[in-house]
């Protein structure tokens, strides 16, 4: 059974520059406490808000044309995470 | 100080801004901006020198840009822009109006949205996707989208929209409660007993006359059409153009019966100007009788497409009139429309045009 006062994992999370070009002071490569990919995306909209409405849509889930990527997998919202994890978040090949 | 004459300029590729020498004669371009997101719609706001852009990128979704500087520096923000949790993921803004400190955004899957605080934050107008006939609203070549909106010069709470292909739709209580306006405009793709439903036309550019209380005209997919009452009922006033077919329709500044239009040859025949010869149509008379306005257009070769909201005038003396087409050329007329200059070649596929004083 997960010990549920533990800290979250340790995440290291990369960041594209064409998401980062939007927002003043963000940056490409972060580390953040998450468990799983929403929790990510939750930190990145406190750090920079809209950003998460630039990686999601409504449904609510990953946005169509953005892709997230860890240990060899790619993420949903609900992709969990391990201790030490590097996420990618990239944009998609369109056209 | 001088005024100068901006034009505010949408294109697949990003924002661009046109600025004049303050006699429309020569023009300096800046952009792209927006991070060369695709833009459906660029206005601005002269009393606080600001520009917004309506856009929508296949990665990261729709958002409204904004400039508080004339285009040195940008934000964006989609903050409201939802249908909620659950519903259709709105894909891009496609329009906007701009009234007594309230900004519109017309979007894709169609809807309205308003927001108070400058483009800061939105908020749904939920009446309109509640009317009835909106589970049978189906999309155009362009997505379903409200790409024409029509602020009521004397009443707040009145305005109209545009939606293909859903029709023209009437509010008369801010957007709480709406209702077709459509009547008289027809369906040729339709068979000839449902030509004229209640809702369902193409209309492809609304806009209104000044000064004239419920004065509108509308380019539809078929036809091209004049109201006096609001919409109520529309007139045809097609004859003597070479097509009914078309996209942008702008009036005069000050004269509601001076109509321009860029008919193109046909929905099914390549969307250009008619035999390559470019032309834009002018009537004097709201729409009974039209004038070809060929000086300084291209009559040779010129497969040249124009888009709903590629087309704009000025409110100079005379007034100017301005369109862009699809192969990315921007053209301009600082007299009316009779002699033309091309300003600008060589852009990303034009979407739309706006135009701004600004102080020199």
């Amino acid at each position: 059974m997960a010990d549920e006062s533990a800290p979250a994992p340790e995440v290291v999370v990369i960041l594209p520059e064409a998401l980062t070009r939007l927002f003043a002071d963000s940056a490409t490569r972060i580390t953040v406490r998450a468990s799983a990919v929403g929790d990510i995306i939750a930190e990145l909209e406190r750090r920079w808000p809209g950003m998460g409405d630039r990686l999601c849509d409504s449904t609510p889930q990953i946005r169509r044309h953005i892709n997230v990527f860890a240990g060899g997998r790619r993420l949903g919202l609900d992709g969990v995470l391990e201790q030490g994890a590097v996420v990618t978040i990239m944009t998609g090949v369109i056209g | 100080m001088a005024k100068k004459t901006l034009l505010l300029i949408g294109t697949k590729k990003g924002a661009f801004l046109a600025e004049d020498d303050g006699a429309r004669s020569a023009w300096r371009l800046r952009g792209p901006f927006c991070e060369a997101w695709p833009i459906n719609h660029v206005v601005g706001d002269r009393e606080i020198s600001t520009i917004w852009c309506a856009g929508g990128n296949e990665w990261f979704g729709a958002a409204v840009w904004k400039s508080d500087d004339l285009g040195r520096t940008w934000s964006h923000s989609s903050e409201g822009i939802t249908y909620g949790e659950g519903e259709t993921p709105i894909k891009s803004a496609w329009s906007l109006g701009r009234k007594n400190g309230v900004l519109y955004a017309g979007v894709e899957p169609a809807g309205l949205f308003r927001s108070d605080d400058g483009g800061a934050s939105w908020r749904h107008i939920a009446g309109l996707r509640e009317h009835p006939s909106r589970e049978r609203w189906q999309p155009g070549g362009g997505g379903l989208i409200l790409h024409s909106m029509v602020l009521d010069e004397e009443d707040d709470r009145r305005l109209w929209v545009g939606i293909s292909t859903a029709g023209v739709f009437h509010s008369a209580d801010g957007g709480a409660s709406w209702e077709p306006r459509n009547s008289g405009t027809r369906c040729d793709y339709l068979p000839e007993e449902m030509r004229y439903p209640e809702f369902g036309q193409c209309v492809h550019c609304l806009v209104a006359a000044p000064g004239v209380a419920g004065r509108l005209y509308q380019q539809n997919h078929c036809g091209m059409y004049r109201s006096d009452d609001g919409g109520l009922n529309w007139h045809s006033i097609e004859n003597g153009l070479p097509s009914s077919f078309g996209f942008p329709v702008v009036v005069h500044p000050r004269d509601p019966d001076t109509v321009y239009l860029l008919p193109l040859n046909g929905d099914v025949l390549g969307r250009y100007v008619p035999e390559g010869k470019c032309a834009v149509w002018r009537s004097r008379d709201r729409g009974a009788s039209w004038q070809a306005l060929r000086r300084g257009l291209p009559q040779d070769n010129a497969f040249i497409g124009v888009l709903r909201q590629a087309m704009a005038t000025d409110a100079l003396e005379p007034a100017g009139v301005y369109f862009g087409t699809t192969s990315g050329s921007l053209f301009a007329s600082a007299d009316e429309g009779e002699s033309w200059a091309v300003i600008a070649e060589h852009l990303p596929t034009i979407t739309s045009v706006e135009t701004l004083a600004v102080d020199g």
